[in-house]
C-alpha cells in the first residue's frame, strides 16, 4: 500500500518534472535571478519567469519582494538582496544577511505589465499551498490571467489536487492557458473550448470571446457556440438573480410593512410614526449591541436573539403609549391622526437624534449572518437570506396570533363590530391599545432585522414609510395576504425594473403603476367586502 | 355677477385681513427703500425677502385650505405644485443669465454646459419670453393636477389613499428632479438668477416690488377664494366635504366639483412657488420633500381649517416660529416644536387660532343674543369642519 503511492508519488514527481523541462524553462534559481540585475523591463519578466519555474522553496518570497518594491540588485556585483523591513539586505538566494552591503544597491524598478506577471507567477506558485482558499484563488487567478508562464506549476497541481471543486478551476485555468497558447493542437483547443463552456460564467465569456488571431475556424466556431449557449445561461441566471433581489427586497418591504398592516389594515389608524417605530428597534439593537461589546463579547452572536424580544416589548410600550395619549381621541378622524402622527414622527426622530446623536451608528452581523455562498450562477449573502426567512416567520406567527388565540380572536371582533364587540363583554379600549402595541412592537422586530442591513441613523424609518403604506394600500388594507403579496410584487417588479430604467426611474415607475393601480382598484387586490368597505 | 358675490361674501375680517396686507405691501418695502439707514426704523433688505418668503407661503397655504378646508381634499402633495411654478419661474430666470453665466453659453445654462449637453431641451424651448413662462407657472402645476385628479376622483379614490398617493406624487417628482438627465440641474437645481424682466434680482427695489408683488397676489387670491366659497358652487364644494355619497346621490357631480377645485388650488400653488424662487433665488429637488408638503397643512391647521384667514395666518405665524428657533441656539428643540405643534393642534385646536376665535365670538353672540331676546332659540354655533 505504501510502496504503491510512494510510486505513485515518484511517478507524479517525474511526471512534472516531465513537463517542466519539455517547456524548457527550467533554469537554476542563481541563473534566474541574473535577470534582474539587468535594469530592462524585458529582462525582469524573463526573470520573473524563470524565478517561478525553477520550483525553489525561495520563489515565492523572492516574488513578493519584487512585488513590495524590495527586491534591491547590484550592477557591480551582479547580485540581488531582498531588503526586509528594518531596511537589511538579505541575500535572495539565500536568505542570508549580507554583511557588507554593496555601494551601488538599486530596486527592481516595475510596470504595469510587470504587475500583471508577478500576480501569474504569485498564482502558478501559490497553486501548490496547504491552504485550500488560497489554492482555490490562485487557480482562479491563473483562469483570469492565463499566463502561460503558470501552466507547468498548473500541471503539478492538477496532478496533486484532491479537493474536486479546486480541481476544476484548475483544469479550467489549464484550458484557458491551452486556448491562448500558439502550439496546441486543435483537438486540444476543442476540448479547452468545451471545459470552458461548462464553467458558462462571465469570464468564461471574456476567455472565449477574446480568442487570438492565430485560432483555427473550427475551434472559433465551437467557441461561438459555447459562447451562444453560455449567455443563453447566464440570461437565465440574470433572471433568477433579479428574482432573488426581489424576494429579499419583497422580504424587507413585508416586514416593514407588516406592522402597519395592523395598524393600518386592521385598525384603520393612519400611523405616520410607523417608521419610526422601526427605527427605536433598530436602536435597540444598536444598544444591545454596544452592551454585549463593553461586558461580554462572548455573546455577540447572540445579540440578535436577545434584542428581538427587547425590541418588540420597547416599541409596543411605545405604541401603547402613543395609543392611550394620542390616537384614542382622534379615532374616526383619519386625516387628523396622520397630522398628529407625522408631528410624533418628527418628535420622536429629534429625541433618537439628541440621545444618539445624527451619524449613523455602528451595528455589526453576527458570524452568521455574515459571508455568502454561491449556488449555480449567482451568490447567495447570509444576512438577505436569513431576513427572508425572518420576516416569513413573522408573518405566520402573526397570522398564527390572529387566527389561533384569545386575543386575535378579540382583536378581528372589534375590528368587524364594536358595538356587538362590546356588548359580548369585550373591552374594546383595551383590544385598541394592545392591538396598537402589537403593531408597533412588529415594526421594532423590523428594526432589528433592517439594522443588519441598512444604515442605523435617526433617518431609518423615513426611507420606508411611503414604501410601507404603498405595500399595504397595493395589498388591500385589513388583509394580511394581501400585505404579503404586495410586499413581494413590489419587490420583484422593483429589481426587475432596475437594470432597464435604473433604480430611481425604477422606483417611479413603480409609483406610477401603483396610483394608476389604485385607480383600476382603489381599495387594493385583496379588498374587503359589503359593508366594511364604507366603515 | 363675479362682482355681486364679491360684495355679499365680503365680511369685516376679510376687509380687515386684505386692508393689512395691502399696508404691509407698501410699508414694508418703504422702510426699507425710503427709510434711511441710519434710522432705527430701516428694515434690512433680508428681512423684505424673508417676509415674501412668508407671503408666499400665505398663498400656498391658502391653496391648501381651498381644497382641504371647504372640500375635505388633504393633499400631502402639494408642495409638488409648488415646486412646478417654482422650476417654471426658475427656468425663466436660467434664460435671463445670457452670457454671464461661468460658462459664458448664449443659450445652454451653465449645468448643461458642464453635463456637456450639446443644445436646449425642447422642453426648455419658450422659456426665455416672459409671458410664455407666465402661461406654465399656472399651465404645468395646473394640468398636472388636472391629469392626476382626473384619474384619482373619478375612481373615487378619497380620503387618506388620495393623501397617500398625492405623497407618492411629489415623492416620485423629487426621486424624478434629481437627477441629472432630467434637464434640470439635477441636485443643484437652478441657481445664480440674475434679472427679473430686465431687474436686478438682488436689487434692495427689485426685492420691494416683488414682496408688494407677492401681497397683491394673495389678495386677489384670496378674493378669488372667497367668490369661489360664497357661489353656488362653493355651496357643492362643502357638500361634498360634509357628506360626499349625499351629496352625489342628489345629482351632483362630484368629481367634477373636486377636479376643477383641485386644479384651481394647484394653479394657485404654482403662482406661489413662482413668485417664491425670485426672492429665494433657489429652486432645488428639495422642495419636493413630502415633509415640505405635510409641513404646509399644519400651517393651514394652526391657522384654523376652512378659514382662508387663517390659513395665511398660521403660515406665517410657524413660519416665524420655524426662522426664530432655527436661526439661535434652540435650534435642535425646533423639531420638537414643531412636532407638539401638529399633536396639540389636532387634539387641543381642531378648529385653528382663527377657527377658535369665530367659534367663541359665535357663541358669545348667540349668549347676547340669547338674552336680549329671551325665549327665542339661538341658531347652533358653526359645527367643527367634518373630513
Amino acid at each position: 500500500m505504501s510502496f504503491s503511492r510512494a510510486c505513485l508519488v515518484a511517478l507524479l514527481l517525474a511526471f512534472s518534472f516531465a513537463l517542466s523541462c519539455a517547456t524548457a524553462r527550467a533554469e537554476s534559481l542563481d541563473e534566474a535571478l541574473a535577470h534582474f540585475t539587468a535594469d530592462d523591463f524585458s529582462e525582469t519578466i524573463a526573470g520573473i519567469e524563470a524565478v517561478a519555474a525553477s520550483g525553489s522553496p525561495r520563489a515565492e518570497i523572492i516574488i513578493r519582494a519584487l512585488q513590495d518594491g524590495r527586491l534591491m540588485f547590484s550592477a557591480e556585483r551582479k547580485a540581488v538582496y531582498i531588503k526586509d523591513d528594518a531596511d537589511k539586505l538579505t541575500d535572495a538566494a539565500t536568505g542570508q544577511p549580507i554583511i557588507d552591503p554593496p555601494a551601488d544597491v538599486d530596486m527592481v524598478r516595475l510596470n504595469n505589465r510587470l504587475r500583471g506577471a508577478i500576480d501569474a507567477a504569485i498564482g502558478a506558485l501559490t497553486l501548490l499551498s496547504s491552504d485550500p482558499t488560497k489554492r482555490y484563488e490562485a487557480a482562479q487567478a491563473v483562469f483570469k490571467s492565463r499566463e502561460a508562464v503558470a501552466r507547468p506549476a498548473l500541471e503539478a497541481a492538477i496532478a496533486k489536487e484532491q479537493d474536486p471543486r479546486i480541481k476544476r478551476v484548475m483544469i479550467e485555468a489549464r484550458a484557458a492557458i491551452i486556448l491562448y497558447s500558439d502550439d496546441a493542437s486543435d483537438a486540444d483547443k476543442l476540448a479547452a473550448v468545451d471545459v470552458i463552456r461548462q464553467r458558462g460564467d462571465q469570464d468564461a465569456l471574456g476567455v472565449l470571446s477574446g480568442l487570438p488571431a492565430g485560432t483555427s475556424a473550427a475551434v472559433m466556431k465551437a467557441a461561438a457556440v459555447a459562447i451562444a449557449a453560455i449567455r443563453n445561461r447566464l440570461v437565465l441566471w440574470d433572471a433568477v438573480q433579479n428574482a432573488w433581489y426581489g424576494i429579499s427586497l419583497g422580504s424587507v418591504l413585508l416586514l416593514a410593512a407588516i406592522g402597519l398592516a395592523i395598524t393600518f389594515g386592521v385598525m384603520g389608524v393612519i400611523n405616520m410614526a410607523h417608521g419610526e417605530m422601526v427605527m427605536i428597534g433598530a436602536y435597540v439593537t444598536f444598544v444591545v449591541q454596544e452592551l454585549i461589546r463593553n461586558y461580554d463579547p462572548g455573546l455577540f452572536d447572540y445579540s440578535l436573539a436577545i434584542a428581538i424580544p427587547l425590541a418588540f416589548v420597547f416599541s409596543g410600550i411605545v405604541g401603547i403609549f402613543i395609543e392611550r395619549c394620542i390616537i384614542r381621541f382622534l379615532y374616526g378622524r383619519p386625516l387628523e391622526t396622520l397630522l398628529a402622527t407625522w408631528g410624533l414622527s418628527l418628535i420622536l426622530q429629534q429625541a433618537v437624534r439628541s440621545a444618539f446623536g445624527p451619524n449613523n451608528r455602528e451595528v455589526g452581523n453576527p458570524s452568521w449572518m455574515s459571508g455568502a455562498f454561491d449556488l449555480g450562477g449567482i451568490t447567495i449573502t447570509y444576512n438577505r437570506m436569513w431576513i427572508i426567512f425572518f420576516s416569513l416567520a413573522v408573518f405566520i406567527a402573526l397570522l398564527a396570533l390572529l387566527r389561533y388565540t384569545r386575543f386575535g380572536l378579540e382583536m378581528r371582533a372589534v375590528t368587524q363590530n364594536r358595538p356587538m364587540a362590546a356588548s359580548m363583554g369585550i373591552r374594546t379600549s383595551r383590544v385598541d391599545a394592545l392591538t396598537f402595541g402589537l403593531g408597533s412592537g412588529i415594526a421594532g422586530i423590523a428594526g432589528v432585522a433592517l439594522s443588519q442591513i441598512d444604515n442605523v441613523s435617526p433617518n431609518l424609518g423615513q426611507g420606508y414609510i411611503i414604501d410601507s403604506f404603498m405595500v399595504v394600500v397595493f395589498g388591500g388594507v385589513g388583509n394580511l395576504w394581501g400585505t404579503l403579496v404586495g410586499a413581494f410584487t413590489l419587490g420583484i417588479a422593483n429589481k426587475f425594473l432596475e437594470p432597464y430604467a435604473g433604480a430611481v426611474l425604477g422606483k417611479i415607475a413603480i409609483l406610477v403603476l401603483i396610483i394608476l393601480f389604485i385607480q383600476k382598484r382603489p381599495r387594493g387586490m385583496f379588498a374587503l367586502k359589503g359593508r366594511a368597505v364604507e366603515a | 355677477m363675479t362682482s355681486h358675490f364679491l360684495i355679499r361674501s365680503l365680511d369685516r375680517g376679510a376687509i380687515a385681513f386684505m386692508a393689512v396686507i395691502a399696508a404691509l405691501a407698501v410699508i414694508i418695502p418703504a422702510l426699507n427703500l425710503a427709510v434711511p439707514e441710519s434710522s432705527a426704523l430701516h428694515l434690512p433688505t433680508y428681512l423684505v425677502a424673508l417676509f415674501g418668503k412668508y407671503a408666499c407661503y400665505a398663498l400656498l397655504a391658502l391653496s391648501i385650505d381651498l381644497i382641504w378646508g371647504y372640500c375635505g381634499i388633504l393633499s400631502l402633495g402639494h408642495g409638488a405644485f409648488f415646486a412646478l411654478g417654482g422650476y417654471a419661474m426658475g427656468m425663466y430666470l436660467m434664460r435671463q443669465i445670457g452670457t454671464r453665466g461661468v460658462y459664458a453659453d448664449p443659450t445652454l445654462p451653465d449645468f448643461m454646459v458642464f453635463l456637456n449637453w450639446k443644445e436646449l431641451p425642447i422642453y426648455w424651448y419658450g422659456f426665455q419670453f416672459f409671458p410664455y413662462a407666465a402661461l406654465m407657472i399656472f399651465l404645468v402645476p395646473g394640468a398636472l393636477a388636472f391629469v392626476f385628479g382626473w384619474f384619482a376622483f373619478r375612481s373615487r379614490v378619497t380620503g387618506v389613499y388620495l393623501s397617500i398617493i398625492t405623497q407618492a406624487l411629489t415623492y416620485a417628482l423629487m426621486l424624478g428632479f434629481f437627477r441629472n438627465n432630467f434637464g434640470f440641474g439635477g441636485n443643484n437645481g437652478l441657481t445664480d438668477f440674475k434679472e427679473i424682466l430686465g431687474f436686478n434680482v438682488q436689487a434692495e427695489t427689485t426685492r420691494g416690488a416683488l414682496f408688494s408683488i407677492s401681497c397683491i397676489m394673495l389678495i386677489l387670491c384670496f378674493l378669488l377664494c372667497r367668490a369661489v366659497i360664497a357661489s353656488k358652487f362653493g355651496k357643492v364644494l362643502i357638500a361634498i366635504r360634509d357628506a360626499e355619497a349625499r351629496t352625489r346621490f342628489l345629482g351632483y357631480r362630484v368629481e367634477s366639483y373636486k377636479l376643477f377645485v383641485f386644479t384651481l388650488s394647484a394653479c394657485m400653488a404654482g403662482l406661489a412657488g413662482a413668485l417664491y424662487v425670485p426672492q429665494v433665488g433657489i429652486i432645488n429637488p428639495g422642495e419636493f420633500a413630502p415633509a415640505n408638503s405635510i409641513e404646509a397643512v399644519i400651517w393651514v391647521a394652526v391657522g384654523g381649517r376652512g378659514t382662508l384667514i387663517g390659513a395665511a395666518l398660521g403660515a406665517v405665524v410657524v413660519n416665524y416660529a420655524k426662522t426664530f428657533f432655527t436661526s439661535g441656539p434652540l435650534a435642535p428643540y425646533w423639531l420638537f416644536l414643531l412636532g407638539s405643534l401638529f399633536v396639540a393642534v389636532t387634539l387641543l385646536l381642531p378648529r385653528g387660532i382663527v377657527g377658535t376665535l369665530r367659534h367663541w365670538t359665535a357663541l358669545r353672540r348667540d349668549r347676547e343674543s340669547a338674552a336680549a331676546e329671551d325665549g327665542v332659540t339661538a341658531s347652533p354655533p358653526e359645527p367643527l369642519p367634518a373630513e
